[in-house]
């Protein structure tokens, strides 16, 4: 890579211009999946935004030595073996969570920002800005999962991670929670409504 | 070196592997006590959860050592049998035919005295297992609470019978009918079982999972009858 690398933008790109749920439309499975209630939505952001950061680092580290022929392979050994560790810890320190998210730790596996970020950032960088770069994605899906999860607990089972907000007296008024908000198509709808937003806001992003 | 080379690419993926496989086995290592430690918890707080005690999650322990005053192992003769209640795993168990089953029971006693017998139940739902604690009054036959849990019921529908709205439904009914037992049935709303037996209503659109509820209970506790009988004459 000839050109200079801004870490700048490396990093605090993918939270708005190219975030990877609402511009790269990536790992969308998961964001279904774990926004039912916000506190699985942020372990789960925590984790990917760990996950991917050091399987950047790891990658990018060993990049110049991994033959090309296998090299899809290396990066999922690298990837998997991060997530069962992640895995691991979360079933020693926070067994709850690790319950409610079950199967999706497993899954961040198959997170295709994962995969993306190793074979286009972390195979042609330096370990520095690839940790950036793992770093600014992780975050940019976390963010959009915590966005997610907050409208739809809070609409849902008007919570808020477990403690209620809306307050006693609505429900005497006959306000009831959405239960709708609770099942998985709704993640969808929430997060094609943060797309309209977004692109609203940032008119360079809209298609013909 | 030749990076392509089929050499260097077996040896690079051979010492990747071990590495990566290292990693892995010394951080489930050094977890592992932790790991079962959360483990036990939490199936204490769900023998707990049938006797319709809601401890904090940080005092399930002290809970479980308060409440729990004795747990031992019978056969389907009803007499005690070696073993240790509380690491039987309950889903081979229900496996065996009735004769060879180890059967734990966990005696409870309340804030105000009464002594609660809790059995483990152990079946399948609709797209995995599910599984649950019942806890029964000292005469071994009314049900004083229900506890259920499922690994991945659809939500809405099959998963429903963890919430209390279906667990609550079990409180009070019997085992035994006129000295004959007859476990539970689960129906679908609005009918009843053939013979006599006490009924709830399944979750409606969750036929199969409700189904898998009403068998797990024949199947588990069916064993437990002279067990119970020896209870009701005491």
């Amino acid at each position: 890579m000839a050109e200079k690398i801004n870490s700048r933008s490396v990093l605090l790109n993918p939270f708005s211009k190219n975030n990877p749920v609402i511009v790269q439309v990536l790992g969308i499975c998961s964001v279904l999946a774990v926004t039912a209630k916000l506190e699985p939505a942020i372990v789960m952001g925590i984790s990917v935004i760990a996950v991917l950061a050091f399987s950047n680092v790891i990658i990018s580290l060993i990049r110049s030595t991994i033959p090309t022929n296998i090299r899809i392979i290396v990066q999922l050994v690298v990837v998997a073996g991060l997530v069962v560790i992640v895995d691991q810890l979360l079933k020693a320190y926070t067994y709850d969570v690790s319950k409610q998210l079950s199967v999706f730790i497993g899954l961040i596996i198959t997170n295709c920002i994962l995969m993306g970020r190793l074979e286009a950032f972390a195979m042609a960088n330096k370990p520095w800005p690839s940790f950036l770069d793992g770093i600014g994605n992780g975050i940019g899906y976390a963010m959009i999962l915590v966005i997610v999860a907050f409208f739809r607990e809070l609409l849902g089972s008007g919570t808020l991670l477990g403690y209620q907000v809306v307050p006693d007296s609505f429900y005497a008024l006959g306000y009831v929670n959405n239960g709708l908000m609770i099942l998985p198509p709704m993640a969808l709808i929430v997060v094609a409504c943060i797309i309209w937003v977004h692109r609203l806001i940032n008119k360079d992003l809209q298609e013909d | 070196m030749n990076k392509q080379s089929n050499t260097y690419t077996t040896i690079y993926i051979i010492l990747l592997v071990l590495i990566v496989g290292i990693a892995l086995a010394s951080t489930s290592l050094a977890l592992r006590d932790r790991q079962q430690a959360n483990a036990d918890a939490d199936k204490m707080r769900q023998i707990l959860a049938a006797a319709l005690i809601t401890p904090e999650s940080n005092d399930v322990i002290n809970a479980y050592g308060k409440h729990i005053v004795e747990s031992f192992v019978v056969n389907d003769k009803g007499m005690p049998v070696e073993g240790d209640a509380f690491t039987i795993n309950v889903a081979e168990q229900v496996k065996k035919p009735a004769a060879e089953r180890a059967l734990p029971v966990f005696v409870c006693l309340l804030d105000d005295g009464s002594k609660k017998y809790i059995l483990p139940t152990y079946g399948a739902g609709l797209w995995g297992p599910i599984w649950g604690y019942i806890a029964l009054d000292a005469n071994g036959s009314t049900i004083y609470g229900a506890y259920f849990a499922h690994q991945g019921e659809t939500p809405g529908l099959g998963a429903e019978i963890e919430k209390p709205a279906f667990c609550d439904k079990f409180k009070g009914l019997n085992l035994y009918k006129n000295d004959t037992f007859m476990p539970i049935a689960v129906v679908k709303a609005g009918q009843q079982p053939k013979g006599d037996e006490d009924y709830v209503d399944g979750v409606s659109g969750g036929t199969i999972t409700s189904k898998g509820v009403g068998d797990m209970i024949d199947n588990s506790l069916s064993p437990y009858k002279a067990y119970l009988k020896t209870l009701s004459t005491k």
